[in-house]
């Protein structure tokens, strides 16, 4: 048996790579990448601990499955938005849409 | 069994609607009739009204009964309560009478007065507005309610004085007429709400009560016996602050400076707010809380009969040297009303405490009478100052003159307002003025005899104004440029109808009283409303009728001729008692003077100063300090999200640490 604590580092691994990408790269098709890496990062936390702490239980099971669902429809929302973005500014970089603010 | 009262004030308030709202789509005549027809129907209400009221009841222990067919709470705020309502008891059935006679005249003539006016439909408008108020008023059940119409009836008064309001005159007559009232008002609210505070009670639920002259102790809703007991004070000084409102809006000495600038709105508007109803509103407060007065506050009553008196006499001066056809006709109001709080002033109770005797019931009825009458006479006044300023296009006395030959209809019914506001026997003002002065020559000789000299005054005035606009010079090249002609039937039709009244009801009311005959005025509207039989002290008719006769005919030897020697050596003899009457005794100055030099300068300018330095300057920095607030963090937003992503971040990395810690 793997032990509880490999789940937590590769949890923080893929959090930490995932903050890290958000963070330093300009490409938007990269940071949504980043953004569902940190999305997976708390599912494997939720699977992990639901095992850890109540075997018997189901619920960070289903709440896995539920921020999968999330993740995707967000991630289908954010590639439209991406996707117009490209058509309107020809480009897919963060600080073409800096006007965003006005 | 008055059900249908409900519909007296609401058609009026209807037809507003309608005209405010859909008035601009419509023809003039269309809006005309619609405002005319619903008046029409007011009048045959009011008319069923005071028929049923005074003919189909029987008086209950010889008094009329006071009924109160609607009656609710608008607004309850713990013990007081404000309630809206229709109150009929003589009085008031009698205002009705008055209100929707004249205003239904002036419908119809303003048909020919207003013709082809812009704003036709805005003046029928206001009209009908000004109209549902003045009933709301007359028929309020409590003094709130009360308050309220005196208020509208103040704003239809300011949109119709200021109707031509392109003309700057009448926008500053408007704003003098709205702010003096206003501030008369301010007294008037006062007064309520002393009187409420300390008696609990809106109601005029003692006016039916009360029943003077039988010896039973008058009932009043609320804690009356507490706000007595507090201090007898109080109740005199509610009532003497209401009248300084009610004084305010009857152009009392010294609040009288509105209603000679209030002529510069269309003459009908004059002749229904400014003669007949509206400027009448205090005389009829006074006549509601009357027993009150009687009852709690006979001393203050002596200052209701000297403001009265002196208005009465100073209006009277005034008025003999205006030229402006429609000032002298203000002035002759002001004074006619002053009339009438003197007649109410000199009802004190006699020896018997505050059982009416025969005496206080004559001042009270007498002033109601005169106001009845002077409405009709001094409507028809007014209304024939119209027609002459509708063919000549000038108020100014000097354009006019000769003009005998040119209206007949309006020359006949002129006179006869004159003569029946002079106090000449079988005109109605004779009666009514005559008790007037019976009244106040049992009240105190002195009185009664300043008040007959203001009567020989008016007869004075009024003829001077009779033989300056028909007899005398007339101006012969402002009538060739534009001859003078009769006015239209709408026009003339009105004044016939109150001349009539005014030759009916003097005919009547002259011969009941010298033949001592029940069913005059006095059986109808009293003090204790009771049955009430006018007879004349056949001395103080005499007298006065003598003296009536005197100065008619001192007006016609000083103005009736072509040339007038006397008033010309008059007027170079007394320059300047004529330039000070003429400029109404520089009371005009003087308001401006105290109200610009004193109340502006030196308590104005220093709470303006307050207002903006020290409130404005309060505000303007917590603005300031918003706003620099603002430009300090506005950077922040910079729209680069991975910038937001790196502060997100950082602050809940931060905020697990702090959270850690503790």
């Amino acid at each position: 048996m793997i032990p509880v604590e490999c789940y937590f580092a590769l949890s923080a691994l893929l959090f930490f790579i995932g903050v890290y990408g958000f963070t330093t790269r300009r490409n938007l098709i990269a940071m949504l990448i980043s953004v569902e890496l940190v999305l997976n990062a708390v599912d494997i936390n939720f699977a992990a601990i639901n095992r850890l702490l109540y075997p018997n239980g189901m619920e960070g099971m289903f709440m896995t499955l539920f921020v999968i669902g999330v993740a995707a429809a967000e991630s289908a929302v954010a590639i439209a938005i991406i996707i117009n973005v490209y058509r309107k500014l020809k480009s897919d970089s963060v600080e073409a849409i800096q006007n965003m603010k006005r | 069994m008055f059900g249908y009262t409900i519909f007296i004030m609401l058609l009026p308030l209807l037809s507003f609607i309608v005209l405010g709202l859909a008035g601009m789509k419509m023809q003039h005549k269309v809006a005309g009739l619609i405002g005319t027809c619903s008046l029409g129907m007011v009048t045959i209400l009011s008319y069923i009204t005071a028929f049923q009221y005074f003919f189909g009841l029987d008086r209950v222990n010889g008094v009329y009964q006071t009924f109160v067919p609607y009656n609710f709470t608008w607004l309850p705020l713990g013990n007081l309560h404000f309630d809206l309502g229709i109150l009929l008891d003589p009085i008031s059935v009698m205002m009705l009478i008055v209100i929707s006679t004249v205003s239904l005249m002036v419908h119809i003539y303003s048909f020919g007065y207003m013709h082809g006016e812009k704003g036709f439909q805005r003046y029928y408008a206001f009209l009908s507005l000004f109209t549902m108020s003045m009933l709301g008023l007359v028929l309020a059940t409590n003094i709130f309610q009360m308050y309220m119409f005196w208020e509208l009836v103040g704003v239809s008064s300011y949109l119709l004085i200021g109707f031509y309001y392109p003309l700057k005159p009448a926008i500053a007559a408007s704003k003098k007429a709205f702010i003096v009232t206003r501030f008369a008002d301010m007294f008037f609210l006062v007064g309520i709400l002393t009187f409420g505070y300390f008696v609990d009670s809106f109601s005029f639920s003692f006016a039916g009560d009360i029943v003077m002259g039988q010896g039973t102790t008058p009932f009043i809703e609320g804690n009356l016996a507490k706000a007595v007991a507090a201090g007898g004070f109080i109740i005199p000084t509610a009532l003497v602050l209401m009248f300084i409102g009610g004084a305010g809006k009857s152009a009392m000495f010294p609040l009288h400076i509105w209603l000679p600038d209030a002529m510069e709105g269309p003459t009908p508007v004059s002749a229904l707010i400014h003669a007949a109803t509206m400027v009448v509103a205090g005389v009829f407060q006074i006549a509601r809380m009357f027993p009150l007065w009687i009852e709690y506050a006979p001393q203050a009553m002596s200052i209701v009969v000297w403001v009265g008196v002196i208005t009465a006499f100073y209006a009277a001066a005034v008025a003999c040297a205006q030229s402006d056809i429609k000032r002298v006709l203000a002035f002759s109001t002001i004074s006619q009303i002053a009339f009438m709080m003197v007649a109410l002033g000199v009802s004190l109770p006699g020896h018997h405490g505050a059982i009416l005797d025969n005496h206080a019931q004559l001042g009270y009825m007498a002033g109601m009478f005169h106001l009845f009458t002077h409405a009709m006479f001094k409507a028809c006044l007014f209304l024939g100052a119209g027609c002459i300023i509708h063919a000549v296009h000038s108020n100014e006395m000097a354009l006019m003159g000769g003009l005998r030959k040119y209206m007949p209809i309006t020359h006949i019914t002129f006179l006869i307002s004159c003569l029946a506001i002079a106090g000449i026997p079988f005109f109605s003002g004779f009666s009514s003025k005559d008790e007037i002065i019976t009244a106040c020559m049992e009240y105190s000789p002195v009185v009664g005899w300043i008040m007959t000299g203001i009567a020989a005054m008016t007869a004075f005035y009024m003829f001077r104004l009779y033989y300056g606009i028909f007899w005398g010079t007339e101006n012969k090249e402002a009538h060739a440029h534009h001859t003078p002609h009769e006015a239209p039937l709408t026009m003339t039709i009105p004044l016939i109808v109150l001349t009539v009244i005014t030759v009916g009801v003097g005919v009547y009311t002259t011969i009941a009283g010298f033949a001592e005959w029940g069913g005059s005025f006095g059986s109808f509207v009293s003090a204790a409303g009771t049955d009430y039989t006018i007879h004349f002290n056949m001395q103080i008719a005499a007298t006065s009728t003598v003296i009536a006769i005197l100065s008619i005919c001192l007006a016609t030897y000083i103005y009736k001729g072509e040339q007038q020697p006397i008033a010309d050596r008059l007027y170079a003899t007394f320059p300047k008692l004529h330039r000070a009457a003429y400029k109404r005794f520089y009371q005009d100055e003087i308001w401006q003077y105290v109200t610009h030099r004193i109340i502006f300068r030196l308590v104005s300018t220093p709470i303006a100063w307050f207002d903006r330095h020290v409130v404005d300057g309060t505000f303007n920095f917590l603005a300031w300090g918003a706003n620099e607030a603002g430009e300090s963090i506005r950077s922040w937003q910079s729209g680069d999200v991975r910038q937001y992503a790196v502060w997100f971040i950082t602050g809940s990395v931060a905020l697990t640490l702090i959270l850690l810690c503790i």
